[in-house]
């Protein structure tokens, strides 16, 4: 069956469907990770948007039951070059069409997705919309412009548990899966705010030896303190973090006064809670092999990158400094109070997809909430 | 922490002769690394036997010694240069045992050198199998069950606990050689004691087999601040069992998930940093069972290596100039990414292509090899392609390797006539016997299996290919059946039929990597009428950057590819630009030699003010490095792909004759298509190379040459025989190498080689020649401008005639010829020379160096041999 992928400003590519059929609109973006469809699927930062993979060939591993990050698929559409139908994997049980079709998600395949990631790149992310049974290049173009802008829009609330809830499962390795750890023996008690978490952030804790509380993006900071926790964790999650005013007014409450480690959105809402500003990038870093220096130990990491906005390091100098930073195109990938037990990175430690250099965050985090218990 | 400052001279060791195993890739490499230290002011000297390279060039080395790769010489040089440091990890297995040997000798403590890049203790601990296995053991990682055997009772103990089948490695051996697999204890017995034999170290390693599993490469790089990163991961089409050079390789992995990746990711930085290699990069072999995802590691190589060559070029990341780099002092984010230029080399690349790998096998060369592929590799070139999908890639490399394939062809049909049929019982014994042991046809036989009704479980339960392979494979035959299907609407075209719905098939068809002549013959018409009909729909293919990145940033370098989708990337300039067709795969009797040409060729128009336009497919090139020339197009050397070239890029002139017999047999047509062909004219070449066109120019010049005549059919090679008398020496005209050429003695084996030979050049006729006993043969290079003849050189052949110039030892200068001889010779060349205007036809200053070398191998009693080429 036929599909278009219309932009905003215009640009057309014309393709075949595959997963639901329909019409679903979102703002494109791309990921230039070459394994892990099923984990971008999957991850709720990916809300109101739509990704195209560079990578050519996605389909090939199928979908299993093991590799998802939450309990459903958040972004809107899916976009490839060539669907594989016929997945080989001894872990897989599906086909990722049937997978999305099971979901929802309309998917198009059999386009130039170079040629779409170079225009994303030159022209900035923009919105768009992909469609079964509209072929009117105009009128699928005037629907793509009618979408609301990323910018100042509050994805967070929508993609978060709706009330707390433990985590005891463990980092997958393949002898044995995911193990199930009891929290008895986890030494440090974790709150962690849910603003779309992935899984596998929360298996990192676990792993690392705490006892994980995940609890709703609005949950009320004195109600997390009075659980008396060693330290609080800010999640991933989709968009702006900007509108979540009352997010960052809860987070001022928890500094100074408990250790705090944020990723990705949970990082830009720290920079925010420490009065600084953020800001839209052109277009964002969508990868698993991004290089980032770690100020600290002068060592490289590749990481992988899912983010539009970036914390602006001048905004927060007088009580931050530099943690991370991106070596591509220098932006700021981390940052430290000066004083105070607090940092948070720009890109995704618990990786999934991605390289596992950084899973020493989880560590240092851990090792904080040693240092001020 | 920056360049090294105490160390001011390094030498670097190369890799000697091309062997199987070890071919141009390390002329690759070391032409690299000899730039990228010159480059940061080092003095370079060079330690290199092979005079065919780029390397030894003097222009590469402030020092270059062309003496044979030993301990004793490498330990005289030391003695006499004494370097600062060597760097032994960019010249192959034979310079880094060379390396091992003189720091064994205690050389290198005695003159105080070091050896960067690797350590001694961590190139033992990657080669010596005993290390190998205990260092795994303390990373957590498994290794196949194994154990080592120095003699036939160690061998018969050993094998107790492992089982068969069982692999046999001998330890600091290239390629495998003396290896194999041993299915029964008769095998083991012989294999296990031929190993021994193999080994320097008089060791084998007998392990538990793991054939049938997958088998994946990674490249890995580390500096010295112990960033490590993963540059490229290969998946190999061949499952385990069959040597990763003879096995067709695809990047990226394409059945792991990003956990199972990850796995492999996470094994090869402990393997990286356990060993201890210092800087540079090395790869790492698994194999994974396909049932369970269970890992082994294979093994590692503490060096630059051919699969490095691959994922260099597969990638754009330049991994023998950064390992260079790295072995001096810089870390990766010191260095910059030549290709993005605003990025730093310390990232994993990301690509938005398959590769595909296929080897290049000569066996018809040697009717009495073992045609089995095996743990040992038999390969003796390759060639790389890449498209934007697995099967296009996979299709483009089928035409690449230069055997007359132009796609999957079937071995058991006729694809013009027949359709699906069932096979013959004694077909279908040939089919099971191909797709069960590996075999250099076997991809063909998978079509054909398809083609006879196999599903993709048996298949895979024959060959143990991944069914995802397998899938893709029978994609292209199903494609094949449809596009076969629409013949008519193909002939209804021509007749003014419909259009839209021809023109999305035939898209299809070239985005599935149909070649045009392939298309012909499903259609019954041939290559240039399908090229019209494509062109004629406005189907044309694109030209897509290789940049690293996936397009995340802009690409600086034009390295491109063709595919059949929207968006250009070619962007053309309007400067005055040649393009040089290079050698496309190694094979016997072609090797490193024509890429030297080629990229001497580049570097002279580049100093003429040209843009240079590079052509080739052969991975293991400096012709194939993005910065030899000033755009690079990784594609087949074929009719199709290169007119597809020219269009776009309309060069004021192409050379075919630098490149070997590969781009000399595109002459004709090209020129025919209005190809403007510079250099030598393809009618002189076809003077040169046509036997019968040639004699009519000798005829013509007075000069003898042995009797001989031409035959079409055995008859006629017969009638010839008898005629001029046996012994004669017998080929089918336009060959390489002695390809298919043979000296025999009777009638009866002239007709068994007409139907080998008929075979191995089916539209060609058959030369016979009188064979001269006892005879000397000279081979003459010239060079000539039209007016002047400049005789480069005389060299007399040690062994007398009849054993092929490439196998044979010679002596420059002669030294048993008079000199009335040597001044015959010279005034026959330079008649030949200029009868046949050997140069550029329209006598650009360009065309001096290195223009229209005349080679002419002359015997003392005639002239029976001449080709126009470098």
């Amino acid at each position: 069956m036929k599909a278009i992928l219309a932009l905003a400003d215009g640009r057309i590519f014309e393709g075949k469907s595959f997963g639901s059929s329909g019409e679903a609109g979102g703002e494109v973006v791309f990921n230039t990770a070459m394994t892990g469809y099923q984990e971008v699927l999957t991850d709720p930062s990916y809300k109101g948007q739509m990704v195209t993979m560079t990578y050519t060939q996605i389909g090939n591993t199928g979908i299993n039951t093991e590799d998802v990050e939450s309990a459903q698929l958040f972004l809107s559409g899916f976009i490839v070059k060539e669907y594989q139908d016929h997945y080989s994997n001894w872990r897989a049980t599906m086909s990722l069409d049937a997978y999305l079709k099971e979901n929802g998600v309309v998917g198009i395949q059999g386009i130039d997705t170079r040629a779409l990631t170079r225009h994303l790149r030159d022209k900035g992310a923009q919105n768009g919309i992909i469609s079964t049974i509209d072929f009117d290049h105009a009128s699928l173009t005037v629907k793509a412009r009618a979408l609301p802008s990323m910018a100042g829009l509050d994805l967070a609330s929508g993609v978060s548990c709706t009330k707390p809830y433990r985590w005891t499962q463990g980092l997958w390795d393949l002898a044995n899966g995911y193990p199930d750890i009891e929290p008895k023996s986890a030494k440090y008690k974790v709150v962690a705010y849910d603003f779309g978490i992935k899984y596998n952030i929360l298996r990192c804790l676990v792993d690392a030896g705490c006892d994980v509380t995940v609890v709703p993006a609005t949950f009320p900071a004195e109600e997390a303190l009075a659980m008396e926790p060693d330290g609080i964790f800010l999640s991933n999650g989709p968009g702006d973090p900007e509108p979540l005013l009352a997010v960052q007014e809860n987070i001022r409450k928890f500094i100074g006064r408990k250790p705090i480690f944020g990723i990705c959105l949970g990082h830009q809402l720290m920079g925010l809670a420490l009065n600084g500003r953020t800001m839209k990038l052109k277009f964002g870093n969508h990868g698993s092999n991004l290089p980032v220096i770690d100020i600290a130990t002068g060592k490289i990491e590749i990481t992988a990158q899912n983010h539009g906005f970036c914390v602006d390091l001048d905004s927060v100098a007088e009580i931050c400094e530099l943690g991370h930073l991106n070596l591509n195109d220098q932006t700021v990938e981390g940052i430290r109070h000066k004083t105070l037990p607090i940092f948070s990175v720009q890109h995704h430690p618990e990786a999934s997809p991605g390289p596992h250099d950084s899973q020493y965050l989880f560590g240092r985090f851990v090792e904080m909430m040693e240092k001020h218990r | 922490m920056p360049k090294r400052t105490d160390i001011k001279k390094i030498l670097i060791i190369g890799a000697g002769p091309i062997v199987i195993g070890q071919a141009c890739e390390f002329d690759y490499s070391g032409t690299q690394a000899c730039k990228a230290l010159k480059e940061e002011g080092f003095e370079v000297v060079l330690l290199n036997s092979n005079p065919a390279t780029i390397m030894t060039d003097p222009d590469f080395a402030d020092r270059t010694y062309v003496e044979p790769v030993t301990p004793e010489i490498l330990a005289k040089i030391i003695e006499k240069e004494r370097p600062d440091a060597i760097l032994p990890t960019l010249g192959g297995q034979t310079a880094l045992n060379t390396a091992v040997a003189v720091a064994e000798m205690g050389i290198l403590d005695k003159f105080g050198v070091e050896l960067i890049g690797a350590k001694l203790p961590a190139i033992k601990k990657a080669e010596d199998r005993t290390l190998f296995k205990e260092a795994m053991q303390r990373i957590g990682l498994e290794i196949p069950k194994s154990g080592l055997a120095h003699n036939r009772q160690e061998a018969m103990e050993v094998i107790k606990s492992i089982g068969f089948p069982a692999i046999i490695r001998p330890s600091f051996t290239l390629g495998g050689t003396g290896g194999g697999i041993a299915y029964n204890m008769e095998e083991y017995e012989r294999m296990a004691i031929a190993g021994i034999d193999a080994s320097p170290t008089d060791e084998i390693l007998v392990e538990e087999s793991v054939i049938g599993w997958k088998e994946y490469e990674l490249e890995v790089m580390r500096d010295t601040a112990d960033n490590v990163v993963i540059i490229c991961s290969i998946e190999n089409l061949d499952p385990m069992g069959v040597h990763t050079g003879d096995s067709i390789t695809v990047a990226p992995a394409q059945t792991l998930t990003d956990k199972e990746y990850q796995i492999l990711r996470d094994a090869s930085l402990a393997i990286i940093r356990e060993i201890g290699v210092d800087t540079g990069g090395s790869n790492i072999q698994f194999g994974i069972n396909p049932r369970d995802g269970r890992l082994v590691v294979i093994e590692m190589n503490p060096r630059v290596s051919r699969s490095s060559a691959l994922a260099s070029k597969a990638t754009g990341f330049p991994i023998a100039k950064i390992a260079a780099k790295l072995a001096v002092g810089y870390r990766l984010d010191e260095i910059t990414n030549d290709i993005t230029r605003e990025t730093p080399a310390c990232f994993e690349p990301t690509i938005d292509y398959v590769v595909t790998k296929i080897p290049r096998f000569t066996f018809e060369k040697f009717p009495a090899a073992d045609a089995t592929l095996t743990t040992q590799m038999k390969s003796v070139g390759e060639v790389m392609a890449i498209g934007r999908t697995f099967k296009e890639s996979f299709q483009k490399a089928l035409r690449s390797l230069e055997i007359g394939s132009c796609g999957l062809e079937s071995r058991l049909f006729d694809l013009t006539t027949e359709t699906r049929r069932a096979l013959t019982g004694k077909e279908q014994q040939l089919l099971a016997e191909k797709l069960r042991t590996p075999n250099w046809e076997r991809l063909w036989y998978l079509g054909d299996a398809f083609r006879s009704g196999m599903s993709v479980e048996e298949i895979f339960e024959k060959t143990a290919i991944d069914p995802w392979f397998l899938h893709n494979i029978l994609q292209i035959v199903e494609k094949e059946e449809e596009l076969k299907a629409i013949k008519d609407m193909v002939d209804d075209y021509g007749r003014g039929g419909s259009r839209t719905a021809l023109t999305d098939l035939l898209r299809e068809a070239k985005q599935y990597g149909f070649s045009d002549k392939f298309l012909g013959r499903l259609w019954g018409k041939n290559e240039e009428e399908i090229r019209q009909l494509r062109l004629s729909l406005g189907v044309r293919p694109v030209f897509k950057r290789v940049d690293t990145c996936a397009a995340e940033f802009v690409a600086y370098t034009p390295y491109l590819y063709s595919t059949y989708e929207e968006e250009c990337e070619a962007e053309v300039t309007n400067r005055n630009k040649i393009m040089i067709l290079g050698g496309g795969p190694n094979r016997i009797g072609q090797g490193i030699e024509f890429d030297y040409c080629c990229v001497h060729g580049v570097f002279a128009l580049a100093e003429d003010g040209f843009e240079t336009i590079m052509v080739n497919c052969n991975p293991e090139t400096v012709s194939t490095d993005y910065d030899t020339s000033d755009r690079l197009y990784f594609e087949p050397l074929t009719y199709e792909d290169v007119l597809s070239i020219v269009d776009i890029e309309k060069p004021d002139g192409v050379i075919v004759q630098f490149g070997g017999q590969t781009p000399l047999k595109l002459a004709v047509p090209l020129e025919k298509a209005g190809v403007p062909i510079i250099g030598t004219s393809p009618d002189a070449i076809d003077r040169a190379e046509d036997r019968e066109r040639f004699q009519e120019m000798l005829h013509k010049l007075a000069l003898r040459q042995p009797e001989n005549g031409t035959a079409r059919s055995f008859e006629e090679a017969e009638k010839v025989a008898e005629r001029i008398g046996y012994p004669v020496v017998v080929r089918p005209s336009y060959v390489l190498g002695g390809r298919a050429m043979e000296i025999v003695y009777d009638a009866e084996n002239l007709k068994r080689y007409m139907t080998t030979a008929v075979q191995a050049s089916p539209e060609h006729p058959i030369l016979v020649d009188k064979f001269l006993d006892e005879a000397i043969e000279i081979d003459v290079d010239a060079l000539c401008d039209g007016k002047d003849v400049v005789i480069g050189g005389i060299m007399e052949h040690i062994e007398e005639a009849g054993i092929h110039s490439g196998d044979s030892a010679c002596s420059l200068p002669p030294y048993s010829i008079s000199r009335e001889i040597i001044d015959e010779i010279k005034r026959q060349t330079r008649l030949m020379a200029l009868e046949l205007d050997v140069r550029g036809s329209d006598e650009r200053p360009v065309c001096r160096q290195g223009w229209g070398h005349l080679h002419t191998r002359s015997q003392s009693a005639g002239i029976p041999d001449l080709s126009v080429r470098v």
